[in-house]
């Protein structure tokens, strides 16, 4: 997408597409994800634990994406999927567990023994995080907030080298507060409840960090489970209109483990079950040649995982 | 309510039916943590133990109490426990649902919140916790733990914090390996200097007994056992050396009636089916 306006970068600022104000395009997730999500880029697949875009990470999976910097307040099972299939090499996040059931064991296998390839981390709280994202959305270079003080968290540096957290003092008060660099994702894939047909998008229930994810990030994908003629109003929906969205795909049940409220309930079951699925290397493979590959690809060509449970 | 009794209570082990009738510890410690919360109050709420207790103090001598999770949901009131933090229940009963952004800097930041409920994977002698890595660097960890979530800021911000850990060597050490969140620092004026708001852990609830912070040095002081648990037991089970209160209490079992609300609560784990 067009990044600039009058000769001005505005990509680090605001998602501005471009100046003629696109609609969204409704379009296969294979294309959606074909489009916006490139070998290199960083991506931010947001939901809290509602409205995971699974089948998007699935897909992203599928095109055999590489040296992806992923970016997400809570990379539970989707980023397991991601990390164990060797799409990512580096990791923004607050907090990394599946939740209810233990740790994350693709994520601890990248962690701890580079397997299928070393991971870096960027570690923050989600309140960082939520803030990081605030920051992305309003056009700031950073938020400020109370919190990291005394931690460990404060003294690490970003995956740039440079801090991405910072003592900065209130100049009314003089109080010392914390200040969190923005984050500008070049990508923000999110999972809805449904979209009209011009592509405005709409999600109720726990809304998390979405919203700010998308108008952070310079190209977005919304997965819904269905385009509408209309959008009638629901309790408490949040919408975002056809001219912040690059990309709406149509994706019946494509936050499956996790659920889109008023369409299907959480899968708990299937986390349970991502357990000992991901306990193990090869266990993981299997699971990603049937259920992610299919019959088509054989599994992870060239990422080194295709090797076999080797430390 | 019937008094404590001493008597030949077997002590609680980690798991199964070990404690006076047929009683786990982890049944043990979820009714002690749920006493500690009372009517009225506003509870942030952390995922597995914390919300177990939470959700008993609510069907039982807590009816009022604001439960608040993370997700955003703001007076969730399931009526099982929810797997994860943001499970459909939690949003369908809750009395708003806000954005994440929004529940940590509209409702926890300013102080509205009365007590932050959380767990450990390691906690020292100040209360300090430790949920990001096992091992000597963080770059190279042993063990790669989920990482920090709401916890430093639910530490920080909150009016009072109680945690919630099973005690083990393992999980009561000198010193933690990683400051996630803050306790009481390096002890006494430590938050004061940070500028953490709250003040700090009020209570840390074990599956041997109760700890709380000497006014004093803020160091984590055995205040309270379960029946049929000794000192050497606890000590025998904290990596470092454990002061003992002048006046310890034993902590009575779960009432039937909190038992029976507990397991009601937990007979269909993480269910979220249409009900």
């Amino acid at each position: 997408m067009v990044a600039r306006w009058q000769g001005h970068d505005v990509s680090r600022c605001v998602h501005l597409g471009t100046w003629q104000e696109d609609m969204a395009e409704i379009v296969s997730l294979a294309d959606a994800i074909e489009r916006t999500v490139h070998d290199g880029d960083s991506v931010a697949m947001e939901g809290f634990t509602h409205l995971i875009p699974f089948a998007a990470g699935r897909e992203v999976i599928r095109q055999r994406r590489r040296g992806l910097t992923l970016i997400r307040m809570t990379p539970d099972v989707i980023y397991d999927q991601l990390i164990g299939a060797g799409c990512a090499s580096k990791l923004i996040f607050g907090w990394g567990g599946n939740p209810g059931v233990g740790s994350l064991h693709r994520f601890r296998d990248a962690v701890e023994n580079a397997w299928p390839g070393p991971l870096g981390l960027e570690e923050h709280s989600h309140a960082g995080m939520a803030n990081r994202y605030v920051a992305g959305a309003s056009g700031m270079p950073f938020a400020i907030m109370r919190g990291y003080t005394g931690t460990g968290l404060d003294g690490l540096t970003g995956l740039s080298g440079q801090p991405v957290i910072q003592p900065i003092t209130c100049p009314f008060t003089g109080e010392r507060l914390t200040a969190v660099a923005a984050l500008n994702p070049d990508v923000a894939v999110i999972h809805a409840q449904r979209a009209d047909r011009s592509g405005s998008v709409q999600l109720w229930g726990i809304t998390g960090v979405q919203k700010e994810a998308v108008l952070s990030a310079r190209r977005s994908v919304v997965t819904v489970e269905e385009v509408v003629d209309e959008l009638d109003p629901r309790p408490g929906a949040i919408v975002l209109p056809s001219w912040v969205v690059d990309y709406v795909a149509a994706v019946p049940g494509g936050s499956h483990p996790s659920y889109a409220l008023g369409y299907s309930v959480r899968d708990n079951d299937s986390y349970q079950a991502w357990d000992a699925i991901s306990r193990d290397r090869e266990e993981f493979q299997r699971w990603l040649a049937d259920e992610v590959f299919g019959r088509e690809g054989g599994p992870l060509a060239g990422t080194g995982a295709a090797e076999g449970g080797h430390a | 309510m019937t008094a404590t009794r001493s008597g030949p209570a077997s002590r609680p082990g980690p798991s199964g039916p070990s404690g006076p009738g047929g009683v786990t510890a982890d049944e043990m410690m979820t009714a002690a943590a749920a006493r500690a919360l009372r009517d009225g109050m506003t509870c942030f709420v952390g995922i597995g133990l914390p919300s177990a207790a939470a959700n008993l103090a609510r069907a039982t001598h807590a009816p009022n109490l604001v439960l608040i999770y993370e997700s955003g949901t703001i007076g969730a009131k399931p009526g099982r426990l929810p797997l994860s933090i943001g499970d459909g229940i939690l949003a369908e009963t809750a009395d708003a649902v806000v954005s994440v952004p929004e529940i940590f800097n509209y409702w926890l930041q300013p102080g509205r919140i009365g007590i932050g409920f959380l767990g450990a994977a390691q906690i020292d002698r100040f209360g300090n916790i430790n949920t990001t890595v096992i091992g000597d660097t963080y770059a190279q960890p042993k063990v790669r733990l989920p990482g920090a979530g709401g916890a430093p800021e639910i530490a920080a911000s909150c009016r009072e914090v109680i945690v919630v850990v099973r005690q083990s060597r393992r999980s009561f050490v000198d010193q933690v390996d990683f400051v996630t969140s803050v306790g009481f620092g390096d002890g006494p004026g430590s938050r004061e200097r940070l500028g953490l708001a709250g003040a700090g852990p009020r209570k840390v609830i074990t599956d041997l007994g109760v700890l709380e912070p000497d006014p004093e040095t803020c160091e984590l002081t055995l205040t309270g056992l379960y029946p049929g648990v000794s000192v050497p037991d606890v000590q025998a089970r904290t990596g470092w050396e454990l002061a003992v209160s002048a006046s310890l209490d034993v902590l009575r079992p779960p009432t039937a009636a909190e038992l029976t609300a507990l397991r009601r609560l937990q007979a269909v784990p993480g269910s979220e089916g249409a009900a």
